[in-house]
């Protein structure tokens, strides 16, 4: 691979541009005719209901690890009550939002890359082109749709459980008493740390659908690059969600003080 | 609802029937990575009119029906569609365009995810028809491309040939005005590839549609120009006299250009030595 810089940077700006030209058209068609319903809903049980039992495991077993760890520190400034309430405080304005987005990101970005990936080199897109259907409305915008209405409840599925795991750990393990570990957590809470924690599933969701539709649709070079496909999407879509959730982080702490 | 037969009044086809030839290509050219593939391709089809485009392999036949429906923009030059100027539709009415026209990919390009039935209910789904009519109407296509029996499996788990002409049967369902059809042979034993000249030939004369076809076999597109279904017998027959099938007409591609545009009859008069090299 000879690429001069100037070429290459060439490139990278246009793959760019097109990306947000697929995103703005998928995004843009959900106010065109026809929208397509039963796609939204076939998607909708794919990835809601699909990825439910990883987001329950990771969700738990986040919310206890965290319990264990931090009843360890807190203990040593003799703080050890209060882990409910760290623990839900990270599980719902950082942990739940970006575990479930990489998790639904290694499951769903991958399938929608690698679907869409299949049907590009085997000319199935050009085929539902030839007969008179957009594949961007087909295809990307109900992936959209479902993609963040599913991972904003996966994410309060995710939180939930996490809480729970954590109260597991503290009641079996650390001694902490389940009234006082869900007081401790649920008391802590207040309107910036869950409205954190329930935007940023609507942001990750619109990379996972957007990147694994994008690398999907623009997919060349036969079987091999469908691979590569696959792959480049799960990587730019779980960095893309570690980024934003940094920015986003940020600008609601700058905005609510919290 | 308008009985699917009934050709809606909104159609381009119907609106631009007399005033408008179906496809017009005037001076289109396209290349890749700085490589002309098709250079200065004109040609005019009429309505009701069979073309068929011949050429050696790699030479851009595909890509000219590509271009043909609006799948490729062409680096310069312009492709009318019914009477529309590709180039200036918006991209909804590109998509009402295209669902006037069917096509049949060289390697069929089927849903793979989608049963036989599916994939021929495709176009009739798009349309919100009803279930009753879809089922009809679907049976109806397999039966005539006899493809009945197949209509539960997937693409996965029938022939190449069956493929071939369930592909047919998703493009002709709702009778567009123009067909496209890339190499429906290609790659099949001469008794399937009968078989499908045999539909292609049915599909002619029984709806009189237009169509551009693509084939390496010389023998299918000499069957085409011969031959025509009888409607009392249900076959296709020899038109006798050696008469020739009106309409029925060559395109030819070699070397980035068209080398002939016309009948059988000066096709194989004439005199052109790649032609008749071609068609020795
Ligand atoms: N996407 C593409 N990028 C680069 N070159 C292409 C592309 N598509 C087609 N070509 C080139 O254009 C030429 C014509 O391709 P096309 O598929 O139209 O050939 P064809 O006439 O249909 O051949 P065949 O008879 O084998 O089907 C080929 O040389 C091919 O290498
Ligand atoms: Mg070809």
């Amino acid at each position: 691979m000879e690429l001069e810089p100037g070429a290459f940077v060439k490139e990278k700006i246009l793959r760019v541009q097109e990306y947000a030209l697929l995103s703005a058209a998928g995004v843009g068609n959900l106010f065109r005719r026809p929208l397509y319903v039963a796609d939204i809903f076939a998607q909708a049980d794919l990835i809601g209901i699909g990825s439910l039992p990883i987001v329950i495991l990771t969700g738990f077993f986040t919310g206890a690890v965290l319990a264990l760890q931090s009843a360890y520190t807190l203990s040593q400034f003799g703080a050890k009550s209060i882990t409910g309430e760290l623990v839900s405080l990270s599980m719902i304005r950082e942990l739940g939002p970006v575990l479930t987005g990489l998790m639904v990101s290694g499951r769903n970005a991958s399938g929608m890359a690698s679907e869409l990936g299949s049907m590009q080199v085997t000319e199935q897109i050009d085929a539902m082109r030839a007969l008179g259907t957009d594949p961007i409305k087909k295809l990307v915008t109900p992936r959209i749709v479902s993609t963040i209405v599913m991972l904003f409840f996966l994410t309060i599925v995710a939180d939930t459980v996490g809480i729970l795991g954590g109260g597991v750990v503290s009641a079996a393990m650390l001694g902490i008493g389940p009234s006082q570990y869900f007081h401790a957590s649920i008391d802590i809470l207040r309107y910036p740390d869950v409205l954190q924690g329930m935007v940023k599933p609507i942001f990750s969701g619109f990379i996972i659908a957007t990147i694994g539709c994008f690398y999907g649709m623009t997919t060349k070079g036969g079987t091999q690059g469908v691979g590569r496909s696959t792959t480049q999407a799960v990587v730019a879509s779980s960095v893309f969600i570690i980024a934003l959730d940094f920015i986003v982080s940020r600008f609601m702490i700058g905005a609510f003080g919290r | 609802m308008t009985p699917l037969d009934a050709p809606s009044a909104t159609t381009p086809a119907t609106a631009a029937r007399d005033a408008e030839p179906i496809l017009v290509f005037q001076h289109v050219a396209l290349g890749f990575d700085g490589k002309l593939i098709l250079n200065d391709i004109s040609f005019t089809m009429e309505h009701g009119e069979t073309r068929i485009l011949l050429g050696p392999a790699g030479c851009g036949k595909s890509l000219l029906l590509k271009l043909a429906n609006g799948l490729l923009a062409p680096d310069s030059g312009t492709v009318r569609l019914f009477g529309k100027d590709l180039r200036s539709v918006l991209r909804d009415d590109l998509y009402s365009l295209r669902a006037n026209t069917g096509m049949v990919f060289q390697e069929g390009a089927l849903f793979d995810s989608l049963s036989v039935r599916e994939n021929v209910a495709y176009r009739l789904r798009e349309e919100n028809r009803d279930e009753e009519l879809i089922e009809a109407k679907v049976r109806e296509v397999l039966q005539f491309v006899e493809l009945e029996h197949a209509i539960d499996l997937l693409p996965s788990q029938i022939s190449g040939g069956m493929r071939r002409r369930v592909a047919i049967a998703r493009a002709i369902i709702t009778q567009p005005a123009l067909l496209l059809y890339d190499s429906p042979t290609g790659g099949l034993d001469p008794i399937t590839s009968t078989t499908i000249i045999d539909l292609i030939v049915k599909e002619r004369d029984v709806f009189g549609g237009t169509s551009l076809l693509v084939t390496h076999r010389l023998q299918d597109a000499f069957t085409l120009a011969t031959h025509a279904f009888n409607a009392t017998t249900q076959q296709m027959e020899r038109i006798p006299n050696r008469g020739l099938a009106p309409n029925t007409k060559f395109l030819v591609l070699n070397n980035t250009r068209i080398v002939f545009d016309g009948g059988l009859e000066d096709l194989l008069r004439s005199t052109d030595p790649f032609l008749q090299a071609f068609l020795a």
